[in-house]
């Protein structure tokens, strides 16, 4: 879009006087076009950006029946194209979070002797409620909500406020 | 010490021929005269093109081709993402307006008849990017996996059924199978995204090479005058002047498809029920409208034929006329130049009575 500045060359030469009119117009006009094109740009480059929401999927993922788990046992389920951890508590709470551990993305599991949920790669340990407590984690796991309905039990993305 | 722009331009120079191109680019002339302004349809379509491609790589950002997730990523595209809204209806007006401009284009060439010797071939790859445009057309609007664009795909895929022999395996590689389902979706994503842009992106090249081998035509009427009286031709060079007066008119364009898309942005519609019955006005996009009206129109028998079918045989002879077209003006045995624009002159205004009988019928 630059080009516009490329007319001038090619016509009569201008008088003295007559130059600093030409340049006026010249900026006049490249300001515009410059501001126009950013106009243009600018939801583009918004657009790349991708929403907050982490992923479409506000969608419930049937993670596992009531009869499938005992109390202080857990469960790795698909959730979208990662995986996901559902753990009874000794209580027989439910709790849903994200296995990717937050170190190095190995996949997390609950170990019943600890009552914890534990990275084998790096040693890192996290409670029931996703916070890491010790070894390299720096966050803790995502929380998911879980809802029982019937024998079934759905995990879903918690919905951001 | 040299600037770094000039030991760049010494770098391509030692390796490139750019004196070559640039004389070319020099020498490069546009005939000037009271038609010029049909000179910038053309351009003006591969603008739009070339808008489309921007726009259909940003949706393919988030687009998920799927039943069960295409209407969900268009509306999260339009409610979630930024300025998605704009994105998605420029990209809907673009191809609206594309579509307009290359039959305007066609319309234009064909009156102007610059179809004639030597450029004969630049015509039939014009007509043929105009079909692949249609096609275009056709395989993005069921993209959305809305009601209107399901039912318009499942009409849309059953005329060409309708031809003896290679009918139903016609319908069948169309739809992925018997019916309108995830299949078809993924199968007319693949051929809007993938197959249509390397057919279409070949064919601008061939028509774009061809013009610049033959140069701008004259029309007729100008080319005589210009031959009798050689003082009163008239050119500009291509280089700056013509592609400044094109870039200013693809800007105030651009302007105007921000505007459109703005004021008037595009519906999503309801998502596709493929068990519920289809709804009330039905129509598809308003580009095939005349010929979904003809073939409404038709009576179910003429002449011992099914209507249907000599409808589906009409448009197919009118493609295959307009294809070859070049190819029929002849001076002998007689003349066929006004037949042609006349036919051109009534097919047009069929056309456009046709459209706007299927916008306001029910």
């Amino acid at each position: 879009m630059s080009t516009a500045s490329g007319a001038s060359a090619t016509g009569p030469q201008p008088r003295p006087a007559d130059a600093g009119r030409r340049r006026f117009v010249n900026i006049l006009l490249g300001t515009g076009l410059l501001a126009s094109a950013a106009s243009f740009l600018y939801p583009i480059l918004r657009y790349l950006v991708p929403p907050k929401l982490p992923d479409l999927g506000g969608d419930a993922v049937l993670a596992a029946s009531v009869s499938e788990l005992k109390p202080n046992t857990a469960k790795t389920f698909r959730f979208g194209t990662r995986p996901g951890l559902l753990v009874e508590t000794a209580s027989g709470e439910y709790r849903a979070m994200s296995a990717t551990c937050t170190h190095l993305g190995c996949t997390v599991q609950y170990r019943s002797d600890l009552r914890q949920i534990w990275c084998a790669c790096h040693n890192g340990t996290y409670d029931l409620n996703g916070r890491n407590i010790s070894g390299p984690p720096p966050r803790p796991l995502e929380a998911f909500e879980v809802q029982v309905r019937g024998d079934q039990i759905f995990v879903r993305r918690k919905q951001e406020a | 010490m040299a600037s770094p722009a000039t030991s760049v331009r010494a770098w391509f120079h030692e390796r490139f021929p750019l004196d070559d191109l640039k004389a070319l680019a020099q020498k490069k002339k546009v005939p000037l005269h009271r038609y010029s302004y049909w000179y910038f349809l053309g351009g003006m379509t591969l603008f739009l093109f070339g808008v489309q491609v921007l726009t259909g790589a940003l949706l393919l950002m988030y687009y998920r081709p799927g039943a069960d997730e295409a209407f969900e990523s268009v509306q999260f595209i339009m409610t979630q993402v930024q300025f998605g809204w704009l994105i998605r209806s420029v990209h809907s007006w673009s191809a609206n307006l594309l579509v307009f401009m290359a039959f305007a284009h066609l319309f234009s060439v064909l009156f102007l008849r610059s179809y004639r010797k030597p450029r004969e071939l630049t015509w039939v790859s014009g007509v043929l990017l105009l079909f692949l445009m249609l096609g275009f057309g056709f395989s993005g609007y069921l993209l959305p996996w809305n009601t209107l664009s399901y039912f318009a795909t499942k009409v849309g895929t059953e005329i060409p059924a309708q031809i003896p022999l290679i009918g139903r395996p016609v319908l069948l590689f169309l739809r992925g199978g018997e019916d309108i389902t995830g299949s078809t979706l993924t199968r007319l994503y693949g051929f809007h995204v993938a197959i249509l842009p390397a057919l279409v992106t070949l064919l601008i090249g061939v028509h774009l090479a061809l013009i610049q081998w033959f140069g701008m035509s004259v029309p007729p009427g100008v080319e005589k005058q210009w031959q009798a009286f050689p003082q009163q031709k008239k050119e500009i060079r291509f280089f700056p002047n013509f592609v400044l007066r094109e870039l200013m008119a693809w800007y105030v364009a651009l302007g105007l498809l921000g505007a459109l898309a703005a004021l008037f942005p595009w519906g999503l519609g309801v998502k596709a029920d493929p068990f519920a019955p289809a709804p009330a006005g039905i129509k598809p996009e308003w580009y095939f409208l005349f010929m979904f009206q003809t073939l409404k129109l038709i009576p179910a028998k003429v002449l011992g034929m099914d209507g249907e079918m000599l409808g589906i045989l009409a448009f197919g002879l009118i493609g295959a006329v307009a294809l070859l077209l070049p190819f029929l003006d002849r001076e002998k045995p007689f003349s066929t130049r006004r037949w042609i624009t006349g036919l051109a002159c009534v097919f047009l205004g069929y056309m456009a009575a046709m459209t706007v009988y299927g916008w306001v019928a029910k």
